[in-house]
This record gives C-alpha cells, sequence and structure tokens, in this order.
C-alpha cells in the first residue's frame, strides 16, 4: 500500500471493490522467467500450466507471452517445459 | 400521545415467542439445526414454512457451523438471515461468529442459553453466550418470553441500523425461558412488517469517491472477507469498535420506538425500585424476574431493595449502569457463568472496573449462580439482599466473591482431591478395577 489511510476513511468490513485483474500480483515477483524462443516448440504446457494465467500463446506472432503484471515468479513453467527453454533469473534491485 | 397497537394474547413458550416473532419477520433465509434447548424454535418454524405461513427458504443444515456460514453467505447477498443455537451448537459456530461480525452482516440468532460440557448439562446458564462475548455480536438478554418477542423483532431494526451494521444475538435462558408457557401479548401481522420495514442494502464510498453497494451482486463485483493484514485490519477493528458504541444509541432509539407500537419500552437496562434504592442486585436474564420479586418481599420489612437488569451485555451500557448505581451503598452482581482463573465473574469484572474512576461508588460483591441450571428460588436472593443489608450496616464486606446456591462443603473431605499413580500401578490390583 503506497498511501495509507485512517479508519473513518475506508469502506466497512473489510470490502475490496477493484476487480482481481486490477490487483497487479506482478510485484511479488523474485525471481523473472525468461523464454528461449528458438528452443521452445510451442507446445504449450506452461500456458496450461501456469496458476495466474499469465502466460498467453499469440497465434499472430506463433510465440508465447508472458504478462508480467500477474508472473509471481512461482517457475512452475520453467519446471514442466519439457524442452527446458524457460529459466528463472534473479530480479533485478 | 401515540396510539398504541391492539394486540392478541397467545400462550407461548420462550422458544415460540422467538419463532411466532421470525414468522412475522418472515426473513428470507432461516438456516439452523436443532439442539436442546433450542429444539422448538426449528421445529415450530419449520411447521410454518410447511404450511406456507412464509416465503423464507429453510435450509436445515448438517451442523451449527453450516448454519452460521449459510446466515453469512445469505447476508452477504443481501437477505435477512435468521438462525438459532445453543451451548456446544454455539461453540462449534464461534469461528463464524466473527466473520458474520467482521463483515459486518446484520444476522439475528436466538441463543437459548444453555451450559456447556463437560460433565454435559442441558439446562440454563450463561456460559455458551459468555464464551462468545467477544466475537463482535450484540448481545441482548431477555428477562422473559415476552421480552424475547419483542426483542427478535426489535433486533432487526437494530442490526440493520446503517451505523450498526452488526449481528445481533438474543439471549434467553434454556427451559426457564425456553420450555416455561407465558402470555405472551402480540402484535398483528402488518404492524410487525411495518415496524421492521423493507431490507435496505448499505451502500459504502470507495477511497476514489465512488460509491458501491455492500452486497455480492453479479453488476456489482466486488470481494468480502479478503486477506487483511498489518496496513488495514486494526482500522476494521477500530470500526466494529465505533458501530458498538453506536448501538448504545440505536438499542434505546429501537426500543423507545417499539414502546410508542406496544406500550413495552426496553433500553440497555432495566431499573426496578433503583429510585431510592440503598442495596441492590445486578443480573441479565430470567432470574432478574425472581430477583424484582425478592425486591418486592424486602420493601415490604422496610428494606430498601432494587433490582438492576443489564439487558445489553454487549455494548456495555457502562454510563447508564454508573447513574443508576452511583447513590447505591452495597450491590451485589450475580454471574451465570465463571470466566475460569478471573477475579470474579464477567458482568462483575465489567461493573466494577466501571466504577474504578468515580467519587460515588458502591461496595460491590459477586455472586455466582445458577450453573447448569441450578434452581435460583427467591429465598436465595433475599438471602442475598440481606447480606448487602449486614454489610452496610456493619461495614464488613467479607468474601468479595462467592457461591449462591452451592452446597455448603465439609473442610474435611477431601475427595475431590486426585493422587497420581503410574500406569504400571492398574497391573498390582490395589486400587479397585475388576
Amino acid at each position: 500500500m503506497s498511501e495509507e489511510k485512517s479508519w473513518r476513511e475506508i469502506p466497512l468490513g473489510g470490502l475490496t471493490w477493484l476487480h482481481s485483474s486490477e490487483y497487479k500480483t506482478g510485484e511479488w515477483r523474485s525471481f523473472r522467467p525468461v523464454v528461449d524462443h528458438n528452443k521452445c516448440t510451442r507446445c504449450m504446457q506452461c500456458v496450461i500450466y501456469c496458476p495466474d494465467i499469465a502466460i498467453k500463446y499469440k497465434p499472430d506472432v506463433n510465440m508465447i507471452e508472458i504478462n508480467f503484471d500477474y508472473c509471481k515468479g512461482c517457475g512452475v513453467c520453467a519446471e514442466e517445459c519439457p524442452v527446458h527453454a524457460i529459466t528463472m533469473v534473479k530480479e533485478k534491485e | 400521545m401515540s396510539k398504541i397497537v391492539k394486540q392478541e394474547m397467545m400462550g407461548m413458550n420462550g422458544d415460540t415467542a422467538c419463532a411466532y416473532a421470525v414468522k412475522q419477520c418472515n426473513p428470507e433465509v432461516v438456516a439452523a439445526y436443532p439442539i436442546t434447548p433450542q429444539t422448538i424454535i426449528v421445529e415450530v418454524f419449520s411447521e410454518y414454512v410447511a404450511n406456507g405461513e412464509v416465503t423464507t427458504e429453510f435450509i436445515p443444515v448438517e451442523s451449527e457451523h453450516s448454519a452460521m456460514s449459510t446466515s453469512i453467505g445469505a447476508a452477504a447477498a443481501g437477505a435477512r438471515a435468521y438462525t438459532a443455537s445453543a451451548s456446544q451448537g454455539l461453540a462449534l459456530m464461534y469461528e463464524m461468529l466473527y466473520i458474520a461480525s467482521g463483515l459486518r452482516l446484520p444476522i439475528v440468532m436466538t441463543c437459548v442459553n444453555r451450559a456447556l460440557s463437560a460433565p454435559i448439562n442441558i439446562h440454563g446458564d450463561h456460559s455458551d453466550a459468555m464464551g462468545a462475548r467477544d466475537s463482535g455480536w450484540i448481545q441482548l438478554y431477555c428477562e422473559n418470553s415476552q421480552e424475547a418477542y419483542d426483542t427478535v423483532i426489535q433486533a432487526w431494526r437494530i442490526a440493520e441500523h446503517k451505523d450498526v451494521l452488526l449481528p445481533v444475538m438474543v439471549n434467553i435462558d434454556g427451559f426457564i425461558l425456553s420450555h416455561t408457557l407465558e402470555n405472551v401479548a402480540v402484535l398483528p401481522d402488518d404492524a410487525v412488517k411495518k415496524f421492521i420495514g423493507e431490507k435496505k442494502i448499505p451502500v459504502v464510498k470507495k477511497p476514489s469517491g465512488e460509491l458501491t453497494p455492500y452486497v455480492l451482486h453479479p453488476d456489482y463485483p466486488v470481494s468480502m472477507g479478503a486477506i487483511d493484514l498489518q496496513d488495514y485490519y486494526f482500522e476494521h477493528k477500530r470500526q466494529q469498535a465505533e458501530a458498538m458504541k453506536n448501538a448504545l444509541k440505536v438499542i434505546k432509539e429501537v426500543g423507545e420506538e417499539y414502546g410508542e407500537l406496544t406500550g413495552r419500552r426496553y433500553g440497555l437496562i432495566d431499573a426496578y425500585m433503583m429510585d431510592d434504592a440503598e442495596i441492590a442486585i445486578i443480573v441479565m436474564g430470567s432470574t432478574a424476574g425472581t430477583a424484582k420479586y425478592a425486591a418486592d418481599l424486602m420493601r415490604e420489612k422496610g428494606v430498601k431493595a432494587g433490582v438492576l437488569r443489564v439487558r445489553s451485555f454487549r455494548p456495555f451500557p457502562r454510563d447508564d449502569i454508573v447513574k443508576t448505581l452511583s447513590k447505591v451503598k452495597a450491590c451485589a452482581v450475580l454471574d451465570r457463568s465463571i470466566s475460569f482463573g478471573s477475579y470474579g465473574g464477567p458482568l462483575f469484572t465489567e461493573i466494577r472496573s466501571s466504577f474504578c474512576y468515580e467519587c460515588e461508588k458502591p461496595i460491590i460483591i459477586n455472586y455466582y449462580y445458577g450453573l447448569g441450571g441450578r434452581d435460583t428460588p427467591p429465598n436465595l436472593l433475599e438471602n442475598v439482599f440481606s447480606e448487602l443489608k449486614r454489610i452496610v450496616e456493619t461495614g464488613k464486606i467479607g468474601e468479595e466473591i462467592r457461591y449462591l446456591g452451592l452446597r455448603e462443603d465439609s473442610i474435611d473431605s477431601v475427595n475431590y482431591k486426585a493422587e497420581l499413580i503410574s500406569f504400571k500401578d492398574l497391573n498390582t490390583g490395589n486400587i479397585g478395577g475388576k
């Protein structure tokens, strides 16, 4: 939370009013998946395994794209990739 | 003056009175699981449902935990939700009670007060509700079945008030109220409907300034009960504390408005002959009726005795209690539950701390009474008054924390104590067994 509010300024009952897509959980990430598009066979295992639906296949460019607004850096994609095309790299400060 | 509505007398016990009040309120959802001594509420209400006398969705759940969960879901969707429980049932609801109050859902529940196991006991005492006293629920304690009926109706107005939005627990003493037939004056259905009014949905302001309805509705997506950590949890609890403070005013207002309608006024406390009282008993629930009778007997003997019944335990009406008791010379707080290891019962500790910085204060002693439904007849309460009279006359307080209606103990008997042996001693056959 960048700007913290007092108890009189917030709605009751712990109500959260944003759509879940508006909470950018990508901020949590400490490791970033990096895709080697030359190795990638477009098998789409990573698309299926991603728990945050943060990986999409772009048919127009025939490539995998990771949405870093939501990717928490869990590393499931790198673990599951059958051709080891994804590596987890430490996020820079 | 206002017009008092013509009312009909019905013979009802406390449970039936609650069920009848709920029938007239016709909530959208009732989810309940039967438990002695609350069973009659669920039985009678399910008959109303079967006869088509209500339009309520009656959900016969598999446990009290589910009963409260269902009520929470229903209330979050904007419905009026009612449930009822007692003792172990209330204990099983425990974690959901906090969710109901934390989400600020105006659920109404009747708690038919019963002792907690072990040893198992189905009779009346306040141990169950006292376990939930910090759960953020408003707790109102009724003296008789008439009040049970009246309070269930008022509870919706208190719970749904925009400055409160908290769940309300209506407490009635197990068996003494729940199973005892009484004359109960009931309002006509339309008068109840008019009094409680249409269910309204709170609208809250987002920090952006936009408004959003506080309800689960597909057109207005919100999340309820999301994670709330170090940064905001404390602020939300502060809001609940404020709502409880507001409830003090709302309970009085609703009680007055109900009085205009029925001639029966209710407030946070019920002071009986307290104007000139020198000694007083402070008590909650049905025993107040017996105490009032005992006060009458003492008055006949020329003793200035009075009774202060605490109707609202949460929120605790500290100022009203201090004002009523400040001129009293000595009083006894009667607690129908033990907070084990505490210095005095829950009502006693709270009343005594209320007087901490007051210049004028009475001598306050504590009696535990009626645990597990132990009978508390008028003569015991007369004894309490006599003891208070003696304290005022002699100035000698003696024991501050006492037990009322407990058998006298023989100091020589040590049977309640245990000796320890090791498991292998069981093979020696020295200590009984087969």
